[in-house]
């Protein structure tokens, strides 16, 4: 039951993060921070595909973790976090076709380490 | 550093900088307005108008507002350790505000984890994979 709750975790945050990376790459940069182009921007947004698909991943997360919390404690849970960010690297190579240097790869091989270390 | 360089990177800190912050008072001001105890579903929802936990919601939202922002420039692994910063800060959080004792594998884990946020973020590029009329930088 854990290890299906932390896999339904982990899967729904990897896909929802890569589908918020795809759609706001789409959407393209923001580059007026007025308050009436942060609604417009917002309202274009809640039409974007990805970005719907990936609120409805985040939901899928929350619940799962809600529920993890239920059957086990959270210093079980935080880590799993670590295990995402080696996920989304991955994807964010394969998927999201972004140029990953051995530099970032190093940064992000630190990174899993460290917030492992610092959440068990 | 060309001027187009320069200004993604001061966009990109001063987001981070928002996603990071609203992240860590989010959670830490939900934390702070979270009753001990919530037998029913229904406590839950009612926890969330307490004024603490109110202003922790508030501020997460901003957070996931901020984080998209930040993601329609920014690469989806630059964002991920860049923004891990903040698992530093609520270790501190706890050391100076609840006064906890850090031990020595949560010390260790932060020094990982800032030499990666300065490894990605001081070494590599804010963003590598766009449009091809846009050059890669």
């Amino acid at each position: 039951m854990k290890l299906l709750l932390l896999a339904i975790i982990v899967a729904a945050t990897a896909v929802g993060e890569v589908l918020a990376a795809m759609g706001m790459r789409r959407h393209g940069e923001i580059r007026d921070f007025r308050p009436g182009a942060l609604r417009r921007a917002a309202g274009v947004l809640t039409r974007n595909r990805f970005v719907i698909g990936y609120v409805a991943a985040m939901a899928v997360s929350f619940f799962a973790f809600m529920r993890l919390l239920t059957v086990s404690n959270l210093s079980y849970a935080v880590p799993v976090t670590a295990v995402t960010y080696a996920l989304e690297t991955v994807m964010a190579k394969y998927v999201l076709k972004e140029r990953v240097n051995w530099l970032r790869w190093a940064g992000a091989a630190l990174v899993i380490c460290g917030v492992a270390l610092v959440s068990l | 550093m060309s001027s187009e360089t320069a200004r993604l990177r001061f966009k990109t800190w001063t987001c981070a900088t928002v996603v990071v912050l609203s992240n860590v008072f989010g959670n830490l001001f939900l934390k702070r307005g979270m009753p001990a105890d919530l037998p029913t579903p229904l406590a839950y929802v009612a926890a969330l108008f307490r004024p603490w936990a109110a202003l922790g919601v508030i501020l997460l939202i901003a957070w996931m507002l901020s984080r998209m922002t930040l993601l329609s420039w920014a690469d989806l692994s630059y964002v991920l350790p860049v923004t891990s910063i903040g698992y530093v800060l609520v270790a501190l959080e706890g050391k100076l505000l609840l006064h906890e004792e850090i031990s020595l594998k949560r010390w260790a884990g932060i020094v990982l984890i800032m030499a990666g946020v300065a490894l990605v973020g001081g070494g590599t590029a804010v963003q590598t994979a766009r449009r091809a009329e846009e050059p890669a930088r």
